[in-house]
Parts: structure tokens; C-alpha cells; sequence
């Protein structure tokens, strides 16, 4: 069965390569353009993976981990966060929100892949 | 979709965000100080900085990079955005546009000015934030710790500075063949948080098989008995030993994602020579790629827990359906009430539905002109319809009527919200408009400053692309010759400050844009000295004060003295009213000398429908440009006048109006016809004055599709387009400017004689 991958970003161009580099190396892939969506989409999609952005409107990556760590049912989904933010203090702050692990823009495919087959069964 | 694609849709998202950036930091020079427009911004910035990263566009990072740093200050309030701040901050977002258009159109950017304001942005972080330097610092120092020499030197311990040691550089291709893998001894024990962030230990270890040749030993002394296991504690720890050609470095970054969230010990094994101690405990990955495997031997597993913990893979799998099971278990206490879950989701459709209130689709333009062509066939069809209806129904059967009504008002409304759809707001063109106002006043030393109101009123697309270049020339002249030098302007008591203001609404079906200036005005004196030096005008003309101000819109005229870098790049105002009259436009200008002066543009809201008056002229039907027509009337004998050979004037309420024969112009008959026996339409020519044009009679007011003649036969002197009527016949769109400026000349097909107009506006 195909994995499935959440993945939640602002940008159009991010969102774009990410569809077509999941989608290339075999996965499903659910898409949301912030993090409220993001939480929204959560309930319908069951994702084996979640890959979100940091810096988003409405609701920012920090907050839409903590949310997925909220709810009882996706609390143990592994989350990668996907971010240009390469400093410790912001990966800090997505650790301490729950974040499974991280990929550092500028975005590479073969990284993103590695690191989604790091942290799925 | 391929690359390219994307990298298209990275430069669309490019220019949105750039307007988003822009206009954010307006708002805050405006004294906005909401959170979330500093958000904003710097989300703008920092999604350039990201989509650019991908494309490898350095130049494009960089800048963007710096640009954020500062502006990450500002979000952490340990900048204050202050006008002199802010003003570093828009130059910088017209560097990254222009980042952005030499990564997509090649050719170079102002790399000085760039330069410049790197260092200024990074005086901003630096200066307000004494530790400044930290957020400017380059990234966390990549891995260095030498791997190489280790591994060349397995025996060694690991080097310290104490030791004296000096890392010498190495190159891996010499060395490659020769190396000897090393032993490391890895202990791995990792807390609750590990699993509660979505980590897994059988994972971590399945990756460090990439590493090396391992040997596992899973400690399960920790494993209290079931009835005190907490589901999801952390019991186990492992003894790895991985024999790798590897360095630590390799070793820890596995364990990257979780260091934080265990104990975890790397060091070389002692002895290297020697079998490993433990027993190798087979890893098997086999259960981690089956998922329906692994569900299976989960019941397994649970009820021989503590046998199973004696085999350290079976552990590590253990571990993962324990949380498994917990997960289970909140899944039935979730389930106890349902009432709250189907309220919840009422909630969530209704946040959906409020979503959706503002949700856009990007649709090929072809497609929506396509449509739009479609429609103005249908609507011609339907004109069809009911004329022939009217025709032949002589019975006049009402619900035929009151059915063929109801598709006109059908159609009409189709139309209308087709033509919605190609309307945009006029906001970006405004928002260049404001880069322009501060790269010109900078140029030339002056402090202006631009007020922009209506930026959301919606006209045509084509209208609004058109109308870009027309407008910068003009706020350029506005910036340059319009407002004075602050020094100047203090004199007059004045404002140091200049403003211009640039407005649109909507008025009557169309878009009407106002640029005012608060400047000197236009010198008259000069501007009619120029018009005469210039052999424009005669010396002896007798020019109201309208007149000479729309004298700057002559072709061959400009005003200022030296032709400046700026405005005088031999475009003069006349280009910019071709191009705004081209778009089927209006522009006029009113001055008050000291005060300032003010363009005001009427354009069309489409260039594909038209309301029109359809007339008849020497047996043709022509229809004329509703917004052109000033009055109707029918001439009286005693107020026609001759003037001239062969010129009339019609005096209208005390005023005397040049009167124009449609037919005569157009050559559609060799004499002018009686005005007695026609009717007039008097129009407002773009020089201020009005013409009445005589036509034979009125059929009434319409609204017409516009079918180009150009993209169907070629230009026409005198006519701007065509349309089809609803008895089907092809009617001509009268071009009222054209005929008019013919009439002066007597006409089409030179350009009117300007001398010989003015003398005739002087004279009358």
C-alpha cells in the first residue's frame, strides 16, 4: 500500500515540488496550505507522515504540531518539519512542540525521501 | 509537471508576495503595528528566500536572507520600524523585485545599490541589538569534527585540542582503499519523549544498519511486570556495536531526530582486533515493510511480553505496538460521546463553508476570453432572435415576448458576470506606482510622498496591463516637474513634504483615475511661450487657460528646460494620451498655479462591450460610444452659422460649436448634408472644446460587442471597430476623437494640422 503524506505549506511553489517529488518516489499525498487546513485535513486523510513548514498564516507550524500531539488519534504520526529556519532555537521550538524530526531548505528531494523513510516504518 | 512548471509558479508566487511585502510595509509606514502584518512581511520574504533556495538562485537567497534577518528583528520587537527604517525596508523589497526579474528575465541588477543595502540592513540588526551579531552569524558551524584521521587511526583515541593535535586537511579519494573500519560501541536509551514525538527505536536502529555492520543487545532490565507497565514509558536500552568505515559523526546523525530525547553514547570500541563479545542478534527489517506482519504478531507479542523482551528486535517491536495498543485504547474512549463529535463536525462544515467564501481558482486566460467571445456571440444572437421575433410576429403573442425578454435579461446578466471575471483591481499597478514615486523623488532630491485611494476598484484586465506605462510616465512627470524642490515649497509655505495622490472609481460604466499633485501647477506663461517657440501655436493665439494646459499634450512639446534623466526620455504627455485614448480612454488635465495640478483619465471598464448610440449616416448604420455623447439635439436653421469656406458652427444656449458632417468626414457623400434635416450629438473632444456631429437620424441606444476590424480586415481612418446588430448586418464603431481631430484637418488620412486647429480654437 502506498504511504500517505500530509503535507502543509504556504507556498504554492514548495507545495507544488513536494507533490511532484512524493508522488514521484511513490507516495500519496494529501495537501493543506496552512496549519489550521492542515488540522482539518488531519481527520479525513489518516496520514502515515506529516511534513509542514514553519512559517505559515493563521495557524504556524509550531501550533499545528501541537495540535496533532493533541489529538488522541494522530498523536504518534511522525512529523518532519520542513523549513529554512536551519538555527537551534527554531528547531528547538519544533521539537519541544513534538516534531518528529526536520528537513533543512533549501529543499532537496532525495533529503526529503531519506528523512520520510527515516521516520516510517 | 515538470521543473520549469514550477519554477513558473515560483515566480507568479514571487510577484504576489512582493505586492504582499510592499504593501505591508506601507501599512506599517503607515503606523500599522499589528502583529500580523510584520508577519506578514516577513513571511513574504522568507517564502522567496525558500522557493529560490530550490532553484539555486544565490544571488535571489542571499539578499532575501539579510532582508529577513532584519526583518525577524522587527518581528521580535528588537527593531522598532521607524520611517527611516522603513524607507531601508522598501528600497530593499524594490532590490528583491528586482532580484526576482533578473533570476526570471536574466540581464543584471544595480549590484552597488544591492550591496549597499546589505549593509544597511545588517547596520539595522546590528545596531538596535547589541548581540545582533549572533543572528547574523553564519549557520551552525557544519559537522568538522575530523572523521577521517579517526578512522584512519582507529587505534588512537580521539583527538582533543589539548593534546595538540591539528586537523590536517585529507583527501578521502587517495585514501579510500586503505581504510580500516573501526568498531564503535553505541548505548541507546531513549526516553518517553522519544516515542511521544513520533520516534521509534526499531527505526533508529533499522538506519543504523546503513551505517555499518552491527550487533545489537537489548537491556530489558528496566521492564517493570505488565500490571505496572505504563503503555507508553520507555523501558529498553540498547548495546549496538557497528563496525563501519564511518566516522561518529555518521553514527550521531542517525540519532539526529532523537538526541535529545535519549541517552546516547558513541566511542570507539577498545579493542578492534578482537570478535565482539555479544552475540549477534539477527535485525530483522522484514517487519517493519509489513504492516498487516506485524499487526499480526501484535496479539502475539502482548501476551508473551515478557518473553519476547529477551530478543532485542522483538523489543524494539514490542515497543511499537505497545503505543499501538494505546492509541487503541484512546480510540474507544473518544468514542463515548457522539452527540459532541457530530457538533463538532457541524462546526467544522460551517468553518469549511466560511472557508470557501474566499476561495480562488487561477484559470488560463484563453479559456475565460473564450468564453467571453462565446458570450458576445450569444448575446448578438439573442438581438437576432427577438428582431425576427418582433418581425414576424405580428400577433404579438405575449408569453413569446415575455419569454424572449427574460433571455435578453438572462443574457445581459451572463455577459455582465463574464466580464466579472476578467475584472481585477486596479491595486498592483498602484502599488508599482509607489516603487516609482521613491526611486524618482530619491533621484532628484525631493520627499514626496504617495497616496493611493480606490486601489480596489475592479476594471478590465487588458485596461489595467495597459495602463501601467501611461501612468508611471505620468507620475514620473508629477514627481519631476510637478513638485517642488522641498526648499522651494518651504519658501511657499508649503508642506516640505510633497503628495501625490492617485484615486480610481468607478463612474457611469467607467473607471475613473485621478493623479493630483499638490506642486506648483503649470506655468502658463511658459507652457504657452513653449507652445509658440515650438510653432505650435501662433503668437497672436487667444487660448483660455484649459486650452493652454492641454497645450503639454501636443505632440513636439515638453517643458522643462533640460530634458531631465527622468520624465524627459522623449516620451512626451502626448504618447501617454495615445496610449490612454487607445485603450478608448479620456484624459484631461486641471492646474492651479501654486496649488497644483490634477490628470483626470475616464477609460472603459472592457474593451469588449460597448453601449452605443446607433445611428444612421448617409444610409449606414454606425453606432457612436455612449460615454462620447455629451447631449442630442435637433439643429435649428437660425442657429447654424458659416464659418469660413466651407465650416459651420452651431450655437448652442450662447456658445459657439464647430459642427461636424459624419458623412462628409467619413466620405460617405461628396456634400455636407443639411443639419436642419439631421440630428446633432454633441461630444466632447479630448482638447477640452465640444464638436456636434451631425448624423441623418437616431435608431436608438444599444449595447454592442466590439469585433475588432484590425483582427479582421485592417485599421480603418475614423472608425474604431465593428459589431454585428441584431438583424445580423455589421455596423462600424464611429472613433468620436478621430473624427473630430479629422474635422480640423478636413482629414483622415493626415494627421490634423495643429496650427490650423489652434487657430481655429483661438478664433472661436
Amino acid at each position: 500500500m502506498k504511504k500517505k503524506v500530509l503535507t502543509v505549506d504556504d507556498s504554492r511553489t514548495i507545495r507544488n515540488m513536494l507533490l511532484v517529488t512524493l508522488n514521484n518516489a511513490g507516495f500519496e499525498t494529501i495537501q493543506a496550505e496552512d496549519g489550521v487546513e492542515g488540522l482539518e485535513v488531519l481527520e479525513e486523510c489518516n496520514p502515515d507522515v506529516i511534513v509542514t513548514d514553519i512559517n505559515m498564516p493563521r495557524l504556524d507550524g509550531f501550533g499545528f504540531i501541537e495540535g496533532v500531539r493533541r489529538n488522541d488519534k494522530y498523536r504518534a504520526v511522525p512529523i518532519l518539519v520542513l523549513t529554512t529556519e536551519s538555527d537551534a532555537e527554531k528547531k528547538n521550538r519544533a521539537r519541544q512542540a513534538g516534531a518528529t524530526g526536520w528537513i533543512v531548505k533549501p529543499f532537496d528531494p532525495a533529503k526529503l525521501i531519506d528523512a520520510i523513510e527515516r521516520v516510517t516504518a | 509537471m515538470d521543473m520549469n512548471e514550477i519554477k513558473e509558479i515560483f515566480f507568479q508566487e514571487c510577484e504576489e508576495q512582493l505586492a504582499e511585502l510592499e504593501s505591508g510595509l506601507l501599512k506599517l509606514n503607515d503606523g500599522d503595528r499589528d502583529p500580523e502584518t510584520v508577519n506578514a512581511v516577513f513571511r513574504a520574504v522568507h517564502s522567496i528566500k525558500g522557493g529560490a533556495g530550490a532553484f539555486g538562485l544565490d544571488d535571489l537567497v542571499s539578499f532575501a536572507h539579510v532582508f529577513e534577518t532584519t526583518l525577524d528583528c522587527v518581528r521580535s520587537n528588537k527593531l522598532e520600524p521607524t520611517q527611516d527604517v522603513l524607507k531601508v525596508m522598501l528600497k530593499s523589497a524594490d532590490v528583491l523585485a528586482d532580484l526576482v526579474s533578473a533570476s526570471r528575465d536574466g540581464g543584471g541588477v544595480d549590484e552597488g545599490r544591492s550591496r549597499g543595502l546589505v549593509k544597511e540592513l545588517e547596520a539595522l540588526a546590528r545596531g538596535e541589538l547589541p548581540t545582533g551579531g549572533a543572528a547574523e552569524a553564519p549557520k551552525p558551524a557544519a559537522p568538522k569534527p575530523a572523521p577521517a584521521p579517526a578512522a584512519a587511526a582507529p587505534a588512537a583515541p580521539a583527538p582533543t585540542d589539548e593534546s595538540g593535535f591539528q586537523p590536517v586537511p585529507f583527501s578521502f579519494d587517495d585514501e579510500e582503499e586503505t581504510i580500516v573500519p573501526s568498531v564503535y560501541e553505541v548505548t541507546f536509551k531513549p526516553r518517553r519523549e522519544l516515542y511521544a514525538k513520533g520516534n521509534e527505536a526499531a527505526l533508529l536502529l533499522r538506519d543504523l544498519t546503513r551505517v555499518g555492520e552491527m550487533s545489537i543487545n537489548c537491556d530489558t532490565e528496566t521492564l517493570p511486570h505488565f500490571d505496572k507497565m505504563d503503555p507508553e514509558g520507555a523501558y529498553f536500552s540498547w548495546k549496538i556495536s557497528v563496525k563501519t568505515e564511518k566516522g561518529e559523526q555518521d553514527i550521531r546523525s542517525v540519532f539526529e531526530f532523537a538526541e535529545w530525547d535519549c541517552d546516547l553514547d558513541v566511542k570507539l570500541a577498545e579493542t578492534t582486533d578482537e570478535e565482539l563479545p555479544m552475540v549477534p542478534v539477527p535485525f530483522d527489517l522484514s517487519a517493519l515493510d509489513d504492516d498487516s506482519a506485524s499487526e499480526e504478531d501484535a496479539a502475539e507479542d502482548a501476551a508473551s511480553i515478557q518473553a519476547a523482551a529477551a530478543e532485542a528486535v522483538a523489543a524494539a517491536e514490542t515497543a511499537t505496538n505497545v503505543s499501538k495498543m494505546a492509541a487503541a485504547a484512546s480510540r474507544v474512549e473518544k468514542k463515548e460521546s457522539q452527540a459532541a463529535a457530530a457538533a463538532a463536525a457541524a462546526a467544522a462544515n460551517a468553518a469549511n463553508a466560511a472557508n470557501s467564501a474566499g476561495q480562488t481558482i487561477r484559470v488560463d486566460l484563453d479559456r475565460v476570453d473564450r468564453l467571453i467571445n462565446l458570450v458576445g456571440e450569444l448575446v448578438i444572437n439573442q438581438a437576432m432572435l427577438s428582431q425576427s421575433v418582433i418581425e414576424n410576429d405580428t400577433t404579438g403573442t405575449s408569453s413569446i415576448n415575455m419569454g424572449l425578454e427574460e433571455l435578453q435579461q438572462l443574457t445581459r446578466e451572463i455577459q455582465d458576470s463574464v466580464m466579472a471575471i476578467r475584472a481585477q483591481p486596479v491595486k498592483p499597478v498602484f502599488q508599482r506606482m509607489s516603487r516609482i514615486v521613491r526611486e524618482v523623488a530619491d533621484m532628484v532630491g525631493k520627499s514626496i510622498r504617495l497616496v493611493t485611494e480606490g486601489e480596489n476598484t475592479e476594471v478590465d484586465k487588458t485596461v489595467i496591463d495597459k495602463l501601467a506605462e501611461p501612468l508611471t510616465h505620468m507620475i514620473r512627470n508629477a514627481v519631476d516637474h510637478g513638485i517642488e524642490s522641498p526648499e522651494k515649497r518651504e519658501a511657499a509655505g508649503k508642506n516640505p513634504e510633497g503628495t501625490v495622490k492617485l484615486t480610481a472609481k468607478h463612474r457611469s460604466g467607467r473607471i475613473v483615475i485621478e493623479l493630483v499633485d499638490d506642486g506648483a501647477g503649470i506655468n502658463r506663461e511658459k507652457v504657452r511661450q513653449k507652445a509658440i517657440d515650438n510653432d505650435l501655436i501662433p503668437a497672436d493665439a487667444n487660448l483660455s487657460d484649459e486650452e493652454i494646459d492641454n497645450l503639454i499634450f501636443m505632440p513636439g512639446f515638453s517643458t522643462a528646460d533640460k530634458i531631465s534623466d527622468i520624465s524627459g526620455r522623449g516620451v512626451g504627455m502626448d504618447v501617454v494620451k495615445r496610449s490612454i485614448q487607445a485603450l478608448g480612454g479620456r484624459i484631461s488635465i486641471s492646474s492651479r498655479p501654486g496649488l497644483g495640478s490634477t490628470f483626470t483619465m475616464s477609460l472603459p471598464l472592457t474593451l469588449a462591450v460597448l453601449d452605443g448610440m446607433v445611428v444612421t449616416v448617409a444610409g449606414q448604420t454606425l453606432v457612436v460610444p455612449l460615454t462620447a455623447i455629451v447631449e442630442t439635439l435637433q439643429p435649428e436653421a437660425s442657429s447654424i452659422h458659416s464659418f469660413g469656406a466651407n465650416q459651420r458652427l452651431i450655437s448652442i444656449r450662447n456658445s459657439f460649436c464647430p459642427l461636424v458632417d459624419v458623412g462628409r468626414i467619413l466620405n460617405f457623400r461628396g456634400t455636407q448634408a443639411n443639419p436642419v434635416e439631421g440630428v446633432a450629438l454633441l461630444v466632447e473632444s479630448e482638447g477640452g472644446g465640444q464638436r456636434a456631429l451631425m448624423v441623418d437620424a437616431i435608431q436608438g441606444q444599444r449595447q454592442v460587442v466590439i469585433k475588432s476590424l484590425e483582427a479582421n480586415y485592417t485599421h480603418v481612418p475614423g472608425i474604431a471597430a465593428a459589431t454585428i446588430l441584431g438583424d445580423g448586418r455589421v455596423a462600424l464603431i464611429l472613433d468620436v476623437d478621430a473624427v473630430v481631430a479629422a474635422s480640423r484637418g478636413q482629414s483622415l488620412k493626415q494627421e490634423s494640422s495643429l496650427k490650423s486647429d489652434m487657430s481655429l480654437a483661438a478664433a472661436g
